[in-house]
């Protein structure tokens, strides 16, 4: 009984780790090569994005993968915490000098901002089913967009001043900066953003997203997706769940945003429209639903491949369609898979004789939890 | 309404009822009080004028032929459908406004004719979904994995384990609750619904595609849960042998109104039960 509790738990918990350590793998690879100058400067401009698009890959999956709701407006909320970010960090620029601190404050702005929206197109739109949700939240996406594009903000020693429509209706005085100035959007934004603020964000992101899912509220969520009406006969209140997982999925997106708008010196609203939210689905969909780790290698290695298929010139985007559909055919053959699950397999019994031969003092460090 | 009047009036019982079996829990309030209870879906009259009462720790059962609204009850007392009209007291309360979970917080947990477990979780992340109402920690802690959680969690565990154990389920805990044999997920609902703390357990066909050993194991453990809970059970079953053997209360339903009520030997006896279930005697 008692080494099956311990067992199980380390089960449950290594799938976690295993993601905390490919992440950190991965930073501290990127960095070792940096460091020698053996990355490609295309590449190196790709870094942050990759960051933010695996924060809203992960994100977007804790609602479509975990809760099981289609929602077609995420970059919605990735612009909403981007504009937000930019607007404090600018705003914030005298105040604290200190590039970080600003970051991480925009980030938190923006996480909220993007939260409150989450939470108020949440509570009436998650009462709606299947294609309802989907439809409102595309709407969402591009009503967001659009606003995006009509809107005027300014800062001045008087505070930050925001008008809609025209530029001269954005009335600053003599030291004011417009910040964002509508369909050119924010021009002039400090860069804040590094690699390491990314890397730091998808660990935090992965911090939230599991540790909520390995919870008593994570649970009431994946019973919801599983059986509604089972899960509403044991008295899991619906709304509340879905509610939890939508807008903790907005406040990441908007923290992605920040990470992501912070990264260039301009920035427009209609980055955010509704090819991005379909290409961070894509991400989810390809790494399967539910399943954060495929988030992850999805959104980085899709994120990469335009760049990587660059010589193919015009040509581009079809290589990349041709690589799309020859993944999801791989991962969708039964053949295929059977083949993958028996290399992943014969790895496992590898390693697990590895481990076995080291014996005790694997089995000890992995009782902690 | 005038459909209504259409159905013959309920042949044995005098409206109000009291309890299917007076005797039992007499000095106690019934735990759950039906009275004129009714739904019609459209014209049809699918239950109507619906009284009963079950004791405390009682065993009642609810039997009919198919298509009696044996299942449209339970869908009504767990408010699966509101009703049209009629009320529902439960431990006295009015379950009027209630909607489907505050009903099960306020006391009645259901299992499901057509199985319905939360298949991609583990057998006893099932029953951990069905404590989750005795657990208290937030968001917050869950996340920030805070002294609460690790507390809960074990005491989640241990219980979920402990009514597993009732139908010696315990091995299976780390299976995925879908790929269980179908008697197994039968039993996980079980377990499930008790892990809510209810005091009334509706059963609906606990029995169906079980072979006759597994049913009289069935039985055994119907009375073990009762026992062991001191909580009411209602079951839908058309095994009559498990109905028989573990009901101390019967309720004959037929086109969506009770005709008979009483004790098995005051069923089986009865002569409005033996016509709705085999038809009328020919005139020789």
């Amino acid at each position: 009984m008692k080494t099956e509790k311990k067992r199980r738990l380390r089960r449950n918990t290594r799938r976690s780790l295993i993601n905390y350590a490919i992440v950190i793998a991965a930073y501290a690879i990127v960095q070792a090569l940096n460091a020698g100058g053996n990355i490609k400067s295309s590449l190196q401009g790709q870094l942050v994005p990759i960051c933010a698009y695996i924060v809203m890959a992960v994100s977007l999956n804790l609602v479509v993968g975990v809760s099981g709701e289609l929602s077609l407006g995420h970059a919605g909320f990735m612009s909403i915490g981007a504009f937000t970010g930019i607007v404090a960090a600018t705003a914030l620029q005298a105040a604290i000098p200190a590039g970080w601190v600003r970051l991480m404050l925009a980030m938190v702005a923006g996480a909220l901002f993007a939260g409150l929206f989450g939470l108020l197109v949440g509570v009436p739109v998650l009462r709606l089913r299947g294609d309802y949700l989907a439809i409102v939240t595309l709407a969402f996406g591009e009503i967001v967009k659009n606003i995006m594009n009509i809107l005027y903000v300014g800062i001045d020693e008087k505070g930050v001043h925001i008008a809609a429509l025209e530029g001269s209706r954005l009335v600053l005085s003599e030291g004011g900066v417009p910040i964002i100035k509508g369909p050119m959007g924010a021009v002039g934004i400090a860069k804040l953003s590094t690699f390491t603020a990314g890397f730091l964000l998808v660990l935090v992101t992965l911090f939230v997203v599991q540790n909520l899912v390995d919870s008593r509220a994570g649970r009431a969520i994946l019973a919801l997706r599983d059986n509604r009406i089972a899960a509403e006969s044991v008295g899991l209140s619906v709304t509340k769940y879905k509610l939890m997982a939508f807008v903790t999925s907005a406040a990441l997106a908007g923290a992605a945003g920040v990470l992501y708008g912070l990264n260039y010196t301009g920035l427009a609203a209609k980055k955010f429209d509704f090819n991005t939210s379909i290409l961070v689905l894509v991400f989810v969909v390809l790494g399967g639903m539910g399943n954060i780790r495929g988030s992850i290698i999805a959104a980085a290695l899709l994120t990469i491949l335009p760049e990587a298929l660059r010589e193919f010139a015009d040509f581009r985007m079809l290589a990349y369609a041709i690589v799309l559909i020859i993944v999801m055919l791989a991962t969708n053959n039964p053949t295929m898979q059977q083949f993958f699950a028996a290399v992943m397999e014969k790895v496992r019994g590898t390693f697990r004789e590895l481990f076995q031969k080291s014996g005790e003092t694997v089995k000890g460090g992995g009782d902690h939890e | 309404m005038s459909k209504q009047q259409a159905y013959p009036k309920p042949k044995l019982v005098p409206v109000p009822s009291t309890n299917i079996i007076p005797e039992r829990d007499a000095d106690k309030s019934p735990i759950l009080e039906c009275r004129h209870l009714g739904i019609d879906f459209g014209g049809l009259s699918a239950v109507a004028d619906f009284n009963m009462a079950i004791g405390r720790t009682e065993i009642a059962g609810l039997i009919g032929p198919n298509g009696a609204g044996k299942t449209t009850v339970f869908n009504l007392l767990t408010k699966v459908y509101q009703p049209t009209r009629g009320t529902i007291l439960l431990d006295g309360r009015d379950t009027h406004s209630m909607t489907t979970a505050q009903v099960n917080r306020a006391g009645i947990a259901r299992t499901f004719q057509n199985i319905r477990l939360f298949d991609n979780l583990s057998v006893v992340d099932n029953v951990k979904v069905g404590l989750h109402n005795q657990m208290r920690y937030g968001m917050a802690s869950g996340i920030l994995r805070l002294p609460g959680y690790w507390k809960e969690e074990r005491v989640a565990k241990e219980r979920a384990m402990e009514l597993l154990s009732i139908f010696d389920m315990q091995d299976l805990s780390k299976h995925q609750a879908g790929s269980l044999p179908y008697g197994a997920q039968r039993r996980l609902e079980i377990v499930r619904a008790l892990a809510t703390n209810p005091s009334l357990l509706l059963l609906d066909e606990p029995a169906a595609g079980m072979n006759p050993s597994e049913t009289a194991e069935l039985m055994n453990n119907i009375r073990k849960i009762r026992d062991t809970f001191q909580i009411a059970i209602m079951l839908i079953e058309h095994d009559m042998n498990l109905v028989m053997g573990v009901c101390e209360g019967i309720c004959v339903l037929n086109f969506g109104r009770i005709i008979a009520k009483g004790t098995p030997e005051e069923i089986q006896a009865n002569p409005a039960v033996v016509e709705a279930y085999l038809g009328k005697k020919k005139e020789a």
